[in-house]
């Protein structure tokens, strides 16, 4: 890691609480659906025609709908490491919210240590680092027992 | 008054990797589908075509572009987009036209040229664009269908084995298929040989991309009689319905599902939705289909696709294929023209490739990889942003 000061590679989709961070979604305020990333203008339920939204924090923790990994390095726009280092993805059924969500799985842990419905955490982690920034981004880590 | 219409011909430009403008292989496709026809291109009312986003304006005008190409006669033309699903909704504008009496023949023709490696996304700083921030987060399309191939493992007891199965499946029946990419038998140590792209996928578990082009030729039934083709099979049904929200099943491009946390809100399966309105529109069932086409864009979503189409109960095609029933010669074959595995994907043209081989099956043309008996075939595919077909054809 460098001394870099820390960024959040996309603006506004988590906090940036590196113990305890959370996405950043949206509830409409009528029908209570949740959105992640943020929603505004329209809602997606189609029994609702509400325009106005809440921002909120979604759950940090929930359950392991499926996973895989990377092996090849992805084509831009993902700044890949050089060498490339294969990292897990998973994602994860958020119980209040009733959506899954996608992401990188911490370093060191691989698709060997995971398994549907084991229940997980969001943590920050870099992404990449650019000449400014290292930029940080959620993902997912088993939740200590 | 009947939905259906009459599939008089059909052609393909076999796929490959041929580094041509993707209109040469539709020409192909479609002279082959006028020839199987017996229909002079003079006569065609209506091109309907699949549009390729590739290609520059040509491919966004495909429609055009083909009638422009085999001489333009004076017949309407209209170019459908929708990912994957192309194909169909172009057939599905030329059904529409047919049975609304504004025309009596048609043709429906999609092409591709692909790049070489990745599909990559336009550049720039875009996070309102969901394809670019998935890309940039590091998950490309192997990952979903990384995701849902894990999931059978621990859910079904699906195994590593099972998925290459499908490969060696669809492989040995492709090698019949002159249309084919590729035509060469693998065995399961092969698959297993091959590098893991997306655990537990390896790369000849994932479909590549190809050029290709298909064509068919349709009618309004009475202009099949009137040209002594009554018994050509027909179009029962054409699927090509939106998710429905709460769509619960992590998609491409998306990097979150829809939220079910409302009152009244369920969660859905886009992919098995697609089939319920092609059977309710035939008006049969699951037990009435001799084979299916299916978008295996992974040899295990192809066992997805199998479970979505009710050919057996959810997580029960892994047995399906171990007992042989999804090969020629078993229950209910699938993919019997060899399928993506065989093919590489030609997005514009591969929901019509699937029409084309069960009209050949179904009128008892497709030689070596023939099911005796065929009489009703379905299709299903999948794209990017809530498209997906499924496509009924009967004799």
């Amino acid at each position: 890691m460098s001394d870099k000061p820390l960024a959040p590679a996309i603006e506004g989709w988590h906090t940036m609480d590196m113990d305890q961070p959370h996405l950043i979604g949206t509830r409409c305020v009528k029908c209570g659906t949740y959105s992640f990333p943020k929603q505004s203008g329209f809602c997606k339920n189609p029994d609702c025609d509400s325009t106005e939204f809440e921002e909120v924090e979604l759950s940090r923790t929930g359950t392991v709908w499926s996973y895989t990994n990377a092996c090849y390095k992805p084509p831009e726009p993902f700044v890949a490491p050089d060498p490339f280092v294969p990292y897990a993805l998973a994602a994860v059924t958020l119980e209040k919210e009733q959506m899954t969500i996608l992401g990188q799985v911490v370093e060191g842990v691989g698709v060997e240590d995971l398994k549907v419905g084991m229940p997980m955490e969001l943590v920050l982690e870099t992404l990449h680092e650019d000449e400014e920034d290292t930029k940080v981004t959620w993902k997912w880590r088993p939740a200590a027992a | 008054m009947s939905n259906e219409i009459a599939i008089l011909g059909a052609g393909m430009h076999p796929w490959g990797k041929w580094g041509k403008n993707f209109v040469e292989y539709g020409v192909h496709a479609a002279r082959e589908a006028l020839a199987d026809a017996g229909v002079p291109w003079q006569d065609v009312q209506f091109v309907s075509g699949g549009a390729t986003i590739r290609c520059g304006y040509p491919g966004y005008v495909a429609g055009a572009t083909m009638a422009q190409a085999l001489g333009w006669q004076g017949a309407e033309v209209n170019t459908s987009y929708a990912a994957c699903a192309s194909g169909s909704q172009a057939l599905a504008a030329a059904r529409s036209k047919i049975l609304s009496g504004a025309c009596d023949v048609a043709l429906v023709v999609g092409a591709d040229t692909t790049p070489k490696g990745f599909l990559a996304p336009a550049k720039g700083y875009r996070p309102e664009d969901p394809d670019w921030v998935r890309f940039y987060l590091g998950v490309t399309n192997p990952t979903y269908f990384g995701l849902y191939a894990r999931r059978r493992m621990d859910l079904y007891g699906d195994t590593l084995e099972d998925f290459a199965a499908v490969k060696v499946k669809n492989a040995k029946i492709g090698m019949h298929n002159p249309r084919a990419r590729y035509k060469k038998e693998f065995s399961l140590e092969d698959v297993a040989n091959s590098a893991m792209v997306a655990d537990p996928l390896r790369l000849m578990d994932i479909c590549a991309t190809s050029d290709g082009g298909a064509a068919l030729i349709v009618s309004s039934l009475e202009y099949a009689k009137k040209i002594g083709k009554g018994d050509a099979p027909r179009v029962a049904a054409i699927s090509t319905v939106t998710p429905t929200f709460a769509s619960s099943v992590v998609e491409m491009p998306d990097i979150a599902t829809d939220s079910a946390a409302a009152d009244g809100v369920d969660p859905t399966n886009f992919r098995a939705s697609l089939p319920v309105k092609a059977y309710e529109e035939a008006g049969i069932g699951p037990e009435d289909v001799s084979l299916a086409e299916v978008y295996d864009l992974s040899t295990a979503l192809e066992l997805d696709w199998i479970e979505d189409l009710q050919l057996c109960e959810r997580g029960d095609a892994a047995k399906l294929l171990r007992d042989g029933d999804t090969s020629v010669g078993g229950k209910i074959p699938v993919n019997a023209s060899g399928g993506l595995a065989c093919f590489g994907e030609a997005v514009p043209a591969q929901a019509l490739a699937q029409v084309c081989e069960l009209t050949w099956q179904l009128r008892g043309e497709a030689g070596g990889r023939q099911v005796e008996g065929a009489k009703v075939g379905i299709t299903a595919n999948q794209g990017l942003f809530g498209h997906g077909s499924s496509v009924i054809v009967k004799k």
